[in-house]
């Protein structure tokens, strides 16, 4: 396996300027764009101008906007994004407490996706131009046109609101929430560490409305990629021997199509959770989940510069990190790629 | 499935395919492409209708004399929102924002990403590596984290949402004009148009560029339908035109604060008309697709 260390280490090294051409983009944005920083949140006119002075040496934007870069850069090599104005707590302790509420949501939405997306494809692939085939490809096409908070909103009226079966928003229930203390910040992993069903059915009930938003649009685009790529297979030659072998059609599809037709899917998935970061922004908004997104939006709002640009900056990281394992997984799954 | 040939504006649109493709496509059997048409169509002619007091039911902004928070009636198709204005008339007029935004920021993105491709295909070296990276690096970031912050740094409205969503679409042509530009180097046309003694701009504008049209074609249309979900998750958020106008986006988020009461009427039809539009651009995005590419219908993908 010596071949996937030295490609790993190359990927590595093509990763860093990828980044720092990042970095670069969100430092540029955010400095040379309009509105003050220090004006939001003095929040006011009446405020003298030697005050806004001292704020402004004491956030270290009255340096020019070279040396700004290289602190900006320096503290991100530390791991040092600087101190919310807001909240005034280092920026990254903000980020790793909301950090796992992200990372659950969007592991249990992509869970959906899989789950529903494969579903639904394979389905539409065997049972092509039969009625159940259309029916799920104007589905698939109609979940791309669907508006993300829009559905979670739909999803809380019916299900929440209407039919009392999961709760409105937030990550866990009022009366749960004293008796519950978090230890990893996941919080379903926590429930299940507490050993309580009471606990786990909450938690539990919590996740399954945003997890289906979230994963919505994502099991539209899988399902129209699983149906294509498995059409293709089944057509293969080695699908008709299987066949001919006598092999069951449970077999045959589940163990020899999806197998093949799942490689150039996971290739996509790299991008997929972009998206799927830019779905949770508006997925933790709607349902109250206070995670790294909302928190992202948040910041915006009160023009806090140091939590803006460190969530950016986490985030781009982050998305790094998962293509790089995406890159990774693939030679594993598919033996015919050697590095 | 086919619309009826009297249509006038089908019958232009089939005339105005033929003149742009010099009679190599025609809109004959391209039901897809045809329904996606008509729904843009339809909304298009709305939006601006219901700019003008006289074509809305009621006054989509003034608040009037009427039941506050009233589900669907005769009187209000689409119910009343807690200032007693009427949701049909907000949500006949409410498109503006999305639409304006969706067609400026696809245009803008189009014209910079097409010169950046064109460009740095055709000359590759040291500006085709620095600028595909670029790209590549920006492509990777979440589009919608991106148009937020661009817009948060601009400021609200519809100018500013142009550029933000614009900005976030370029890599998307670029990297579509490029690819195309690469292979279109290497043809002995552009050798043969060389020999004669063309400069690299006539090159670009003449046989690069109009080459990479059709694969333009199909991918800003699909943008399009996703510019529609953007500036709606934007107005949302509060990013967008400020409040006494009528806009889909807001309107939700408005409406959202109502949802416990169970005033279900306000989020779902300014959420329906954003499904149809959105829909209305993807279907025409697919159907130029197959429209283009022909193998691509046959195999069903």
């Amino acid at each position: 396996m010596g071949g996937i260390a030295r490609y790993i280490t190359q990927r590595l090294f093509l990763t860093i300027p990828m980044l720092l051409i990042l970095l670069t983009v969100v430092f540029l944005i955010l400095r040379v764009m309009p509105g003050d920083p220090v004006a939001a949140m003095l929040g006011g006119r009446n405020v003298s101008q030697q005050l806004m002075d001292e704020y402004r040496h004491k956030m270290g934007v009255d340096k020019p906007i070279p040396l700004q870069y290289i602190d900006y850069l320096n503290g991100i090599i530390h791991g040092n994004f600087g101190k919310s104005f807001r909240t005034s707590q280092p920026v990254v302790t903000e980020l790793f407490t909301r950090f796992p509420a992200t990372l659950e949501l969007a592991f249990f939405g992509m869970l959906f996706a899989f789950i529903f997306g494969f579903w639904t494809g394979v389905l539409a692939a065997t049972r092509a131009d039969t009625p159940i085939d259309h029916t799920i490809r104007i589905f698939h096409i109609g979940s791309f046109a669907m508006p993300l908070f829009w559905f979670g909103l739909m999803l809380q009226v019916i299900f929440a609101v209407k039919l009392h079966w999961f709760p409105v928003a937030s990550r866990v229930g009022g009366r749960i929430a004293f008796s519950f203390h978090s230890v990893t910040g996941f919080y379903l992993l926590d429930a299940f560490l507490s050993g309580d069903p009471k606990i786990i059915l909450d938690i539990a009930k919590h996740l399954v409305l945003p997890s289906i938003t979230l994963g919505f649009a994502q099991a539209g685009l899988l399902g129209r990629m699983t149906r294509a790529s498995m059409l293709e297979v089944l057509d293969a030659d080695y699908i008709t021997t299987a066949r001919a072998k006598g092999l069951s059609e449970r077999v045959v599809i589940l163990s020899h199509a999806l197998r093949n037709a799942l490689i150039p899917i996971i290739t996509v998935f790299g991008l997929q959770f972009a998206i799927l970061m830019g779905g949770a922004v508006l997925t933790e908004t709607v349902f109250s989940w206070p995670g790294v997104a909302s928190f992202l939006v948040r910041s915006i709002e009160a023009r806090d510069w140091p939590a803006i640009q460190g969530s950016i900056v986490f985030i781009a990281i982050f998305i790094s990190a998962i293509n790089l394992i995406v890159d990774v997984c693939y030679s594993v799954i598919d033996p015919r790629v050697r590095y | 499935m086919d619309i009826p040939r009297k249509f006038l504006f089908v019958r232009l649109l089939d005339w105005l395919v033929r003149r742009l493709t010099r009679g190599r496509h025609a809109l004959r059997h391209q039901t897809i492409l045809k329904i996606g048409l008509a729904i843009v169509f339809i909304f298009i002619l709305v939006t601006v209708l219901a700019q003008y007091s006289w074509f809305t039911p009621y006054d989509p902004v003034k608040y009037r004399d009427a039941p506050r928070l009233e589900g669907p009636s005769v009187h209000h198709w689409m119910g009343t929102d807690q200032l007693k204005r009427d949701v049909f008339s907000r949500v006949l007029a409410g498109g503006k924002a999305s639409i304006v935004v969706a067609f400026g920021a696809v245009a803008l993105s189009m014209t910079i990403g097409s010169i950046l491709g064109w460009t740095s295909g055709f000359f590759g070296g040291i500006l085709d590596r620095s600028l595909s990276l670029t790209m590549d690096a920006i492509y990777s970031f979440p589009s919608m984290i991106l148009a937020i912050t661009l817009v948060a740094m601009f400021g609200a409205g519809i100018g500013p949402m142009i550029w933000a969503v614009g900005f976030v679409y370029i890599p998307t042509y670029f990297r579509v004009t490029r690819a195309e530009a690469l292979q279109v180097r290497e043809t002995t046309y552009v050798e043969a148009v060389r020999a004669i003694g063309a400069g690299n701009l006539r090159i670009i504008v003449r046989h690069v560029a109009p080459n990479t049209i059709n694969a333009i074609m199909a991918v800003s249309s699909f943008n399009l339908a996703d510019a529609i979900l953007t500036v709606a998750a934007l107005s949302f958020l509060g990013f967008g035109l400020p409040p006494p106008a009528p806009d889909w986006g807001f309107d939700i988020q408005n409406g959202q604060k109502f949802l416990q009461s169970g005033s279900w009427w306000l989020i779902t039809f300014p959420g329906l008309m954003i499904i149809a539009l959105s829909l209305g651009f993807g279907l025409i995005g697919e159907g130029i697709s197959d429209l283009v590419n022909p193998k691509r219908k046959r195999k069903r993908v």
